[in-house]
């Protein structure tokens, strides 16, 4: 019943941002409807942290500790997003940026993306997991493309084209997941249902899920922004309106990760052994290298994140391929921690830009003086992702350095170089930005603080306290993807 | 019928397929390829039906009839209509010469007949043999995308291996369950209708639909 709610509740709302179009109240009911989604996650998360998980709606949904984590979260940040949307929304209207047509669009698309992300998640069907996956593209390529510059356009086909392509290959995947499935639970959709898949993972044939196993990183990768498979994402993200990169980076490349760690469980299962996740490992530490190098070399500020957004996938996409308990729990957390303190980035980011109508770095100065509260939550931001101590992200990378240096310990180096190389170019353009004069083109604007200070106190909060809650799902997360 | 003539005229069915997918990469002429398109449709949507009926799956005909209804009759017209109105010109350039393109084409064939060699040799179906056909059309497809510097071009080669999918579910397993197949032609119906909005807005914005102006969002050192 609460899942209905979940699950229907951002369909309805798209519905009806769709019909009302433009008003005065869209961003209102935009916001209220993202409340109502995230009081829904939690409730089903109380339901399942008090009976453990379960199936509903005729095996069609299943929960388990893995998704209804991810589902608090995604409603989480969606919800934070549009409260930040709302006055930033109004502003780039008040500048003439975008019309009352393409608000109306804004608004009911971004509803559906998030019903999108949900459908995915908990989902019971591998081959929906799909459907919602390539939903939840088609819903924000045109969000990409908002503002309709040729950078906008080019960014928007690119995503469309690329992710269209990559999701291609998951979908052959998929098809011989279920070649292979069928062969032992029989025909029909009762083959591919993950709790049924799971059971029998033992008896799948390995050779045929080696193979699929291939297609589906290449094609969920796609979507993760692994390296070498990333092109489109700094163009998605650095082109299309803020609100829209903080939940691409914060929630849809988390959920790609998703779809390609419950693969993952099934070829584990299926071969015994390190095959898919060594797989992984390697494209995780690639992603890492070349991200943090990019970033040396950005320009602009929302490039400059996004890559560090597939910095951050590629490590979490490292630490499942490594596999073990401290590991995962890590993989897990630093999902959740990444999720929290990107979004939260790219708010100030987008106040950022507005405030010097650039995304330039090197027109960016004087934040400290100019706005202190943005100045800081900058700054700190950085700090935070770059994974410095106190903030959680130190927490889970400090987790998977640790598994690393105990299961594999000559790839430590390459990680560390990594994350060095990211810290010190993030902090050194953060730091140019935020110090030094006020530009003579710079406007103070009324921002919205509150998700950003909520998002900060959390990653804070999470990396001295975690709660009970938590940890038990981490730990029954962990139990399930061993 | 007997299953040995059906098999026959399942692997008939297939060679087509291929065949007109080697004809897209071989085709200038943009009016031409959509044509080509909508016939390697037909053959799909015939071969699903034979499928269908050969093995006793009626959820099989429904795939058929979606197949018939939006790649043979919808996609094309929609794609007729946005190049009469968008004037689109009629010969497109290629990258590589022709002839290389369909060397590589036939590369990819033998690659995918190597790929899914475990998978053919545990297969009891009928149609097992037709798997490395249909992974071959997808990897054209995409051949397609990358050698052709053209908006509606690169769509075409997107909806030639969506079609290679699709028939990759029917050779390999009998076609996925009823639920999916709908998704996914829910999924393509939605995607057509973005590109037909992209083309709309590349077109006012760049003047023309050649994808090779799109080149300013690059690293530069």
């Amino acid at each position: 019943m609460i899942l209905l709610v979940l699950i229907i509740t951002p369909f309805v709302a798209a519905m009806i941002l769709a019909f009302i179009g433009d008003r005065k109240v869209a961003p209102v009911i935009n916001i209220f409807s993202s409340f109502l989604t995230f009081l829904a996650g939690i409730a089903l998360a109380v339901e399942v942290f008090r009976h453990g998980q379960f199936v509903a709606g005729g095996k069609f949904f299943f929960v388990d500790a893995f998704n209804v984590y991810l589902s608090v979260l995604t409603a989480f940040v969606s919800m934070t997003t549009a409260v930040f949307s709302r006055r930033y929304m109004q502003r780039e209207k008040d500048h003439g940026k975008v019309g009352h047509t393409r608000m109306r669009f804004y608004h009911a698309m971004f509803q559906m993306f998030i019903f999108a992300m949900l459908l995915c998640l908990l989902t019971n069907n591998i081959g929906v997991l799909w459907i919602a996956m390539e939903l939840a593209t088609l819903s924000t390529v045109l969000l990409v493309s908002l503002y309709r510059t040729p950078n906008a356009i080019e960014a928007a086909w690119k995503y469309f084209i690329l992710c269209g392509v990559g999701i291609a290959q998951a979908l052959f995947g998929t098809v011989l997941l279920y070649f292979a499935a069928e062969k032992v639970i029989g025909e029909g959709g009762e083959a591919l249902l993950w709790t049924n898949l799971i059971e029998v993972s033992g008896s799948l044939e390995p050779t045929v899920l080696s193979l699929a196993f291939v297609f589906l990183v290449v094609g969920y990768g796609t979507k993760v922004g692994l390296v070498p498979l990333h092109n489109w994402l700094p163009d998605a993200h650095s082109e299309g309106p803020t609100p829209i990169s903080a939940v691409l980076s914060g929630l849809l490349l988390n959920i790609a990760l998703y779809a390609l760690v419950r693969c993952k469980v099934l070829v584990d299962g299926s071969t015994h052994t390190h095959y898919a996740g060594n797989i992984m490992m390697g494209f995780g530490i690639i992603s890492i290298l070349v991200a943090s190098f990019s970033i040396l070399r950005q320009k602009d500020i929302k490039r400059m994140f996004s890559y560090s957004s597939i910095e951050h996938m590629g490590i979490a996409t490292f630490a499942f391929g490594l596999g073990g308990s401290i590991a995962t729990f890590g993989a897990l957390l630093h999902m959740l921690m990444h999720s929290i303190t990107k979004s939260s980035i790219f708010f100030t980011v987008g106040h950022v830009c507005q405030m010097n109508q650039t995304q330039e770095i090197s027109r960016i100065k004087g934040l400290f003086k100019g706005d202190p509260f943005t100045g800081w939550s900058l700054m700190l931001g950085a700090m935070a992702i770059a994974g410095m101590p106190p903030f959680g992200i130190f927490t889970s990378e400090f987790l998977i350095l640790t598994a690393t240096i105990k299961d594999v310990p000559l790839l430590t180096p390459l990680i560390l170089i990594g994350l060095a190389v990211a810290f010190a170019g993030l902090l050194r353009k953060v730091q140019y930005m935020v110090s030094g004069d006020i530009p003579s083109y710079f406007k103070q604007l009324k921002t919205a603080r509150t998700p950003v200070i909520l998002h900060m106190a959390l990653v804070l909060a999470l990396a001295f306290y975690m709660p009970a809650f938590l940890y038990k799902w981490f730990q029954a997360a962990v139990e399930l993807l061993k | 019928m007997n299953l040995q003539l059906l098999a026959q005229i399942n692997s008939f069915l297939a060679a087509l397929v291929l065949l007109t997918a080697f004809a897209m990469l071989s085709q200038r002429k943009i009016n031409s390829l959509v044509t080509l398109f909508a016939w390697q449709g037909l053959f799909l949507s015939i071969n699903t039906a034979v499928v269908g009926f050969v093995a006793a799956k009626h959820h099989l005909y429904i795939s058929s009839l979606l197949t018939l209804s939006i790649k043979v009759i919808l996609l094309p017209y929609i794609l007729h209509v946005l190049i009469v109105r968008l004037k689109i010109r009629k010969e497109m350039e290629t990258i590589m010469n022709i002839p290389t393109t369909m060397l590589i084409g036939i590369a990819l064939v033998i690659f995918s007949y190597h790929l899914t060699a475990p998978v053919r040799e545990m297969s009891t179906l009928i149609t097992r043999s037709t798997l490395a056909v249909a992974l071959a059309t997808v990897m054209i497809g995409l051949l397609m995308m990358i050698t052709r510097k053209h908006a509606v071009t690169q769509i075409i080669g997107f909806l030639a291996m969506e079609n290679g999918l699709f028939f990759a579910a029917t050779s390999a397993t009998y076609g996925m369950p009823l639920v999916v197949e709908l998704g996914v032609a829910l999924d393509v119906l939605i995607a057509a209708f973005i590109f037909g909005i992209f083309f709309f807005h590349i077109s006012t914005t760049f003047d023309s639909l050649s994808v090779e102006q799109m080149e300013s969002l690059r690293e530069d050192n």
